[in-house]
Parts: structure tokens; sequence; C-alpha cells
């Protein structure tokens, strides 16, 4: 059975998702990428690493400039030539986009927010969470195929298998520059100090709880002793006091660092959502009712303008500086 | 400048969701439906539009007939009229039916923008939005944290990973809102009053000529199983008595970061 990965790179890099995503699929098929855009073509050795046998390259920049619509026309003449039993996509801003147009196109089943994939009896099974992660609900595709399935980041722990050099097949279809189309004009970047949310080992998160922005430096300080990435809740988000690329949750990014340590966060289930696959938990909170503490490994009631401050001078000290 | 925006009504998000366990869909009786918070700000999108540019909101939403009262509650932020969806056919569609639907309703309609919520707070897959702007044939501008309209198009702020996309297409669009847009007004006396007044087309399946193709006949996916997922299980909680930095700072020398 043909499972498809769609291979979205940034500047001929497939992001992590896409290789978490072939390692999954290499257990549930044959598995093939599909990589467009400049540069795509450097990708497929990594692809192969993972587990593609085969992939489709189409380096038109079109792909990177224009939103969705040029990858659907190509996605769905694909599909139309092979025929695959389902089709991954990350889910990310472009994921969703393109998948969700092209389950219109092709009328088949569009299943999101997957954190698992399985088999039974034959048939593909998509595991999603609802209600913040408290139930699992199994979906299976009622459509003719291709099942199209948006897959959330961090789902899977990427990891090289197959080893083979993929097959590479170059694709040479027209664009249509001619449709009315969303283009890209310019691309602007926010990015803070420190290692990407989605890779980093440690982070260091902060709610409501810190009481205003001014407070958000003692964690720049702490995460900087650390080694860590900064995050935040919706509420610090919608507050204003934090941009969105900070949030983490249900709405947000999905994270699964080695510690997280929340800061002033209540531990509502659309975050925890996002965070309750980190290796260890550690909650700092002054409210011992705080839901947080139910899925916290070491837990601390007190106030954060006390301890935090304290923890740096702690950590610096132990450090030897 | 004709705007359409798309709003549903969802259960109380504030209320903790329930599946039927018998059908394993979403528990809708007994709780509170509301406008969905996320939609507020794709209304709040749309006025904002035509305050500047002159045209008229339609506000479109498809659902059981309590559906009309998310729609009284944009019209009564300033939306012109609205046009319900209902149909017991359409029960329990996904959102591929009710892209179909939506579709259907806005084709004789002028429209230069239909704005939508980059996904509702109770299904959140965001899934319709870009399946409309396919089956209408038009471009989408998603994940919208800044929207200017004019010269014939439109262009986004596109939320980014790491920061935003200057994004633009020619009208008539799709564009998808995040919460992050704008503040979303509150209806005022005189709005919640006039909103009563206001015209509210009811149309169902029929009417949109989509017999045999909407609904739960048409389901695309089936859910087959539920289950509570495993809980992460507590681990130490002590009280800070002066000492909590240190703990902390002990775990995490146990854990060799530090
Ligand atoms: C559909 C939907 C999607 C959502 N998506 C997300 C999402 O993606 N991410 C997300 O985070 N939320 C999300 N939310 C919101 C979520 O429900 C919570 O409202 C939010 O996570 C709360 O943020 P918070 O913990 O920072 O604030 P609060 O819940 O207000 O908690 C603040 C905490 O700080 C503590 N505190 C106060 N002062 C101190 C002090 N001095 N020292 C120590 N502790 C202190 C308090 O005891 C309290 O526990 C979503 C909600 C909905 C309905
Ligand atoms: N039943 C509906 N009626 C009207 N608009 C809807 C409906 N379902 C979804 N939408 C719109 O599509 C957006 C994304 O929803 P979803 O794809 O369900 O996550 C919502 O914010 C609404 O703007």
């Amino acid at each position: 059975m043909a499972i498809w990965v769609f291979a979205e790179t940034v500047d001929g890099a497939p992001r992590p998702v896409v290789l978490e995503l072939l390692t999954r699929a290499r257990s549930l098929g044959e598995v093939s990428a599909v990589a467009l855009g400049p540069g795509a073509g450097q990708a497929t050795e990594a692809l192969g690493a993972y587990g593609a046998g085969k992939v489709f390259v189409h380096e038109d920049p079109a792909f990177r400039d224009t939103l969705a619509t040029p990858a659907v026309d190509l996605l769905a003449s694909l599909i139309e030539r092979h025929q695959p039993e389902a089709v991954l996509f990350g889910m990310t801003y472009d994921g969703r986009d393109i998948a969700s147009r092209l389950s219109a196109r092709l009328g088949t089943a569009l299943i999101a927010n997957a954190t698992d994939l399985d088999r039974k009896d034959g048939t593909l099974a998509v595991i999603s969470p609802l209600f913040g992660g408290t139930t699992l609900v199994t979906t299976i595709s009622k459509s003719k195929p291709p099942a199209l399935i948006l897959v959330r980041p961090k789902a899977f722990t990427a990891e090289t298998g197959g080893g083979v050099t993929p097959e590479v097949e170059r694709l040479t279809d027209a664009i249509d520059a001619a449709k009315p189309a969303a283009r890209v004009l310019k691309r602007e970047k926010e990015q803070a100090a420190g290692p990407r949310l989605e890779d980093a080992a440690v982070i260091v998160s902060g709610g409501r709880g810190l009481g205003g922005p001014e407070n958000f430096g003692m964690l720049d300080e702490l995460a900087a002793e650390l080694g860590a990435a900064v995050g935040a809740s919706r509420a610090v988000v919608d507050a204003g006091w934090k941009p969105y690329s900070f949030q983490i949750g249900q709405t947000g990014k999905t994270v699964k660092p080695t510690v997280y340590i929340a800061l002033g966060i209540s531990g509502a289930m659309q975050h925890t959502v996002g965070m309750k696959g980190a290796k260890t938990i550690i909650a700092i909170n002054k409210d011992a009712e705080a839901p947080i503490f139910k899925l916290a490994d070491l837990g601390i009631v007190g106030d954060v303008h006390k301890i935090v401050p304290q923890l740096i001078k702690e950590v610096r000290s132990r450090k030897g500086k | 400048m004709n705007v359409i925006v798309c709003v549903k009504q969802i259960p109380d998000p504030n209320a903790p969701g329930k599946l039927d366990p018998q059908t394993r869909r979403l528990v809708r009786e007994g709780v509170d439906l509301v406008l969905d918070p996320g939609d507020e700000h794709g209304v709040e999108a749309a006025l904002q539009v035509v305050e500047k540019a002159g045209g008229e909101v339609t506000v479109v939403s498809m659902g059981p007939p309590k559906a009309l009262d998310a729609i009284r509650k944009a019209l009564s932020m300033g939306g012109t009229r609205g046009i319900l969806i209902t149909d017991p056919l359409l029960e329990n569609s996904d959102a591929l039916s009710t892209a179909r639907a939506i579709a259907a309703a806005v084709k004789g309609q002028p429209f230069d923008l239909i704005i939508c919520g980059t996904e509702s707070t109770d299904g959140y897959s965001g899934a319709m939005p870009a399946q409309l702007a396919e089956l209408l044939g038009l471009p989408l501008l998603s994940f919208a944290k800044k929207l200017e309209v004019g010269d014939g198009k439109a262009v986004i702020d596109r939320q980014t990973d790491d920061g935003y996309d200057v994004v633009e297409a020619p009208l008539p669009a799709v564009v998808t809102v995040t919460g992050g847009i704008n503040e979303a007004r509150y209806p005022s006396l005189r709005g919640i009053m006039q909103a009563k007044h206001k015209e509210v087309k009811q149309v169902g399946v029929d009417d949109l000529g989509l017999t045999g193709q909407v609904g739960a006949g048409s389901l695309t996916q089936e859910v087959v199983q539920a289950v509570p997922a495993e809980a992460r299980k507590a681990g130490e909680v002590v009280e800070d008595k002066g000492e909590g930095a240190k703990r902390v700072a002990d775990f995490l020398a146990q854990l060799k970061v530090i």
C-alpha cells in the first residue's frame, strides 16, 4: 500500500515534521515523498534516509511564492496517476491549506489533528485528541482514496531507517500562473534569541501569573542560563505580552522538550495538550489547587516573583559564575 | 465592497465537552450555545472593511434552527443581513459538506470578500475555509493577523512559525483571521434592538440544489472509537518555605540540565 508524505521544505531542507511522518509511514506501507519548490531536490537524500523509497520533485519557485494552489494542482494530478492509499501532511500553516483544498478538489476525506496512525484489519486508522487531549478518537476514511491526513508536529520521534537512496522522479508539469492566487510579497522574521521552541530541550514557559510583560525579562535570563527557549500560555499572548509565535497549546505549538518549566500557568487542558508530551514537567504556581500540579513531576507552591530570581542565582552559582 | 462572513455556533467552550458514548458525536443538548469567539474576530474584521470602503456585511451560518442566535449576535455587532442554512439533512455534516452548502448559498450573492475564522473553537480542524475557497475557485489568504483591502485586492500579514509573511490576492478572495487581528466590539443596546428586525433568509438542501450531495449520507469519514486518554501521573508537590528555588535547582541538576 502506498503511503505518501508531503515533504514541505524550507530552502532545500525538509521541515522536522516531515522526517517524523516518514518515520511513522515506514511501518504502514511503501513510502513516497513529494518535495516541491526551489531546492527541493536537495532534500531527497534526507527523505530517503528517513524512509522514502521514491521522491517526486518539482523545483518551480511558484510552490514557494504562491500559497497552496500550485501544490494542489500538482498533487491532484500526481494522485490521479498513482492512486496512493493516503497522503500525510504536517499540520503546518501551508500543510493545512493544501490538504484542505485538495480534499475539496478530490472529494476525499480530510482527517485533521492526528497524533497517531495505525492499521486496524488493514484499514488505516487515525487517532486524534479531543477536549484538550482528555479523549482520543479513532477515525477512518469512508471516501474513495486517498485519505488526506494532517498530523500534528511532534506526534512521532524522527529516526533514520530504510537508508535507501530513493528513486527520484523530476516532474515538469506546467504551472498555471494565470489563475487568481495568493502570492507572498515579503517574509518578516520576529525571531527570539536562543533555540526554537520546537527544537529546544528545555522550555521555560510563562503564564498570566507573571503579572505583566516586564516580568518576562527574568524568564529570558533563566532561559539563557539553561540554554532554554521561552514559551507562553494563550492568556499571555491574548494580553499582548508576547507574540503568537510563543504560544503553546491546542491553538499554538506542540512541544516535547526534555524539561518543561511552567511558571504562573494554571494548566488549562488547552495548554497542557501542547506540552504534556514533555519528559519532565516542573511547575511553580502560588495556588496549590492549580491543575498543572496534576501533571508536574515537581511542583512548587509559591510566588514566581520570589522563586525565579532565586533560581537564576542558584543556577548561576552552581555553574560557578 | 460586499463582505460575507461565515460564523459558527458552538457549545460554550468554557464548559467541558462531551461525546455521546453511542453515536460518538458531540453532545449539544443541555449545553449553552454561543457564537464561536474566534468568529467574533471575523465579524469585526468584516465590519472594519465596510466601515472604511462602504458596502454591506452578510452573515452566513450553517447549523440547527437555533444557530439563528449566532447570526443575530453578529447582526447586533453591525452586520447587514443573514443567511441561515438549516436542514435536518445537514445534521452531523463534516467540513466538506459544510463547505459545499456555504458555497452554494453564496454563489448567487455578489461579494468581494469572504471572511472566516482560522479554525473553529470546537472542531479546530480549520478545513472549511480552504475547502470553500477551492469549491468557489478563489484564492485563500489564511492566518491573517492584519488585513487591508483596496485597489481590487486584499493584503494580509500571514502568521508563520517565526514571524509573518505579507501575502496579496486579487478580489474576490477568502480570508481567515486569527484572534490577534482585532478586538471584537460588543454589541450596543441599539445594535441588539436593530438586529431583531434585520433580514435573515433561511435556506435548505433543496433550495441550494444539493440534494444527495451533503450531510450524513455523504460523510467522508467515521469516528469508530472514543476512549479516555491516559493521564500523566502527578509527582511531588511541595510548598515554598524559602527552599523552593533550591529544590528546582537540585532537580535540574539531577536531570543534568545544569
Ligand atoms: C478553544 C480554546 C483554545 C485554547 N488554546 C490555548 C492554547 O493553545 N494555549 C493556551 O495556553 N491556552 C489556550 N486556551 C486558553 C486556556 O483555556 C487558558 O485560559 C489559558 O491557558 C490560561 O493561561 P494561564 O495559565 O497563563 O492563565 P490563568 O489560567 O489565569 O492562570 C494563571 C496562574 O498563575 C498563578 N499565579 C498568579 N500569580 C502568581 C504568582 N505570583 N506566582 C505563581 N503563580 C501565580 C495562578 O494561581 C494561576 O494558576 C484555549 C482556550 C480555548 C477555549
Ligand atoms: N457551520 C458553519 N457555518 C458557518 N461557518 C462555519 C461553519 N463551520 C465552520 N465555519 C467557518 O470556518 C471557520 C473554520 O472552521 P473549521 O474548519 O470548522 O475549523 C470558522 O471559524 C467559521 O468561520
